[in-house]
């Protein structure tokens, strides 16, 4: 069977480092196999060189992280040779789900009241207020339709690019991953009728903008073709 | 089939009692049969504030423990007639001697020989408040124009969204008018927004009502007072005529005022 074809994994060398193109329709373990002996078989590499980046190209192959190790396994076991990247041209279900989740903006009508917390996991759009004494949190970015006057917490899960934007920014308390903003503690008079926008700047502190702003801050904010990023 | 209508607000002190008294009261007086069910159980009031206190055999957790009937433990307050009792809450016991099980059992068959059945709630979030809010229809909440119960009303009306009665409506109580004027108290409509919910009425600040109170009547039996004209217009919104909010003004001395009154009370 294998004597039909050759090669389960061609190799293509780039400026960056090596690419492998792994067969999507053989079996895994043929592709271990023949990625071991192509590897210790032919000597692409001298010594004292540099590391070699490698990156691979699964095709149409789903890997599960075991298979992704093990692959990993066999070529780190090569001389000079580092694993950059495993690319495969399709996903679990249950990963797809959860990026589509995080890619999605949850609407939400209702005040969140004192002692309510409302969690989400993608982007929240609530329409109404946030009270004192309320939360809300969601994984992505929080727009408030409202009077956020509770406390916000955007990217809860470690994303510093998520934004919060309200039509009344009078928080308690800002969150943006693991950065904490609260108000100035003397009471200024409310000038500002604009919609205002916080965001992480460079420095790590969070910001308070107009909600304008936000269009050159944080571009990837416009999804006009939808689906998912940087796949 | 009558209607249970609990009477709450988080926080303590802000005229839950009174509320419950004067409403329940005011009801009476339109030709309705009303039940005042006291639930601050260790800490009862309402009997007290109605006058009543002397005349308790029996009480609330005597009949969910069946050592009596509930017509056994109805006080009937003899001022109107037949249309104004009152299940007191016992003394003795604390807020675990009753389930919200039995609480809404209890209430069920009171529904059946009343118009309105008024619940005073005890104040707090645990088992009094659940107890209380078990069995009822609908729920008022009161607050006064003060930061902090403001808060504690947003937390009891968002708990109160998880249960299956209509949405909450709100009182105002004790409302200064000199200091809502000046701004240093937070004025209605701040609340109203703040809160979201529907107003069902704003009752002013007044040494009667506290003076009332302490002779144990409540102060709708006093026609004139403006308290006291606030707890009827919330009584008739109950009962589903529209009537305008009080003005906030002091009333002026002389003729202008009496017509002025006059229409006040018709308003």
């Amino acid at each position: 069977m294998k004597a039909q074809r050759p090669y389960y994994v061609t190799i293509k060398g780039t400026k960056d480092g090596l690419t492998l193109y792994l067969d999507d329709s053989c079996s895994f373990h043929d592709i271990v196999n023949e990625l071991d002996s192509m590897l210790s078989k032919r000597q692409y590499v001298q010594e004292n060189e540099p590391m070699i980046r490698v990156t691979i190209k699964a095709g149409n192959r789903f890997l599960t992280e075991e298979q992704e190790e093990k692959i990993k396994d066999v070529i780190r076991k090569k001389r000079n040779l580092i694993v950059d990247a495993i690319d495969s041209n399709v996903i679990s279900k249950e990963e797809a789900l959860k990026w589509k989740e995080e890619a999605d903006v949850i609407s939400v009508a209702k005040v969140v009241r004192s002692g309510q917390v409302l969690k989400i996991r993608g982007d929240l759009l609530l329409i109404g207020d946030v009270n004192p004494g309320g939360t809300v949190m969601a994984t992505g970015n929080i727009f408030v339709m409202g009077a956020l006057k509770g406390i916000a917490h955007a990217g809860f899960e470690g994303n510093r690019n998520a934004v919060i934007a309200a039509s009344l920014m009078k928080p308690t308390q800002l969150r943006i991953s693991d950065i904490l903003s609260r108000p100035p503690d003397q009471k200024e008079p409310s000038f500002r009728n604009d919609m205002e926008c916080a965001y992480i700047d460079e420095n790590g502190t969070i910001i308070i903008e107009r909600i304008q702003q936000l269009a050159h801050l944080r571009p990837n904010l416009t999804r006009l073709e939808g689906g998912i990023m940087n796949g | 089939m009558g209607e249970a209508i609990v009477v709450t607000s988080g926080k303590g002190g802000v005229g839950k009692t009174t509320t419950s008294a004067n409403v329940g009261t005011a009801l009476a007086i339109m030709g309705k049969k009303v039940c005042l069910v006291d639930t601050d159980i260790g800490l009862r009031n309402l009997d007290v504030v109605m006058g009543l206190e002397n005349r308790i055999i029996y009480d609330l957790v005597d009949v969910v423990q069946e050592r009596c009937k509930i017509h056994q433990a109805l006080v009937k307050d003899k001022r109107f007639n037949d249309f104004l009792y009152l299940l007191p809450a016992a003394q003795t016991s604390d807020k675990t001697a009753v389930t919200p099980e039995q609480m809404k059992k209890l209430i069920d068959q009171l529904k059946q020989d009343f118009d309105y059945i008024i619940i005073d709630c005890p104040a707090g979030i645990e088992q009094g408040y659940k107890n209380a809010v078990s069995g009822a229809d609908q729920a008022i909440v009161v607050t006064t124009p003060e930061v902090s119960a403001v808060r504690d009303a947003d937390r009891i009306i968002g708990l109160l969204e998880k249960e299956d009665i209509e949405p909450p409506r709100l009182i105002i109580n004790r409302i200064r008018n000199h200091l809502m004027k000046n701004g240093d108290m937070l004025d209605v409509d701040e609340i109203v927004s703040h809160l979201s919910i529907d107003l069902l009425g704003i009752v002013i600040d007044d040494d009667e009502v506290i003076k009332a109170s302490n002779n144990g009547e409540p102060i709708v039996m006093n026609p004139d007072n403006r308290a006291s004209i606030a707890y009827r217009n919330i009584a008739r919104r109950i009962l589903g005529e529209a009537v305008p909010l009080q003005s906030l003004d002091e009333p002026e001395k002389g003729v202008i005022a009496k017509i002025k009154k006059f229409f006040g009370v018709r308003a």
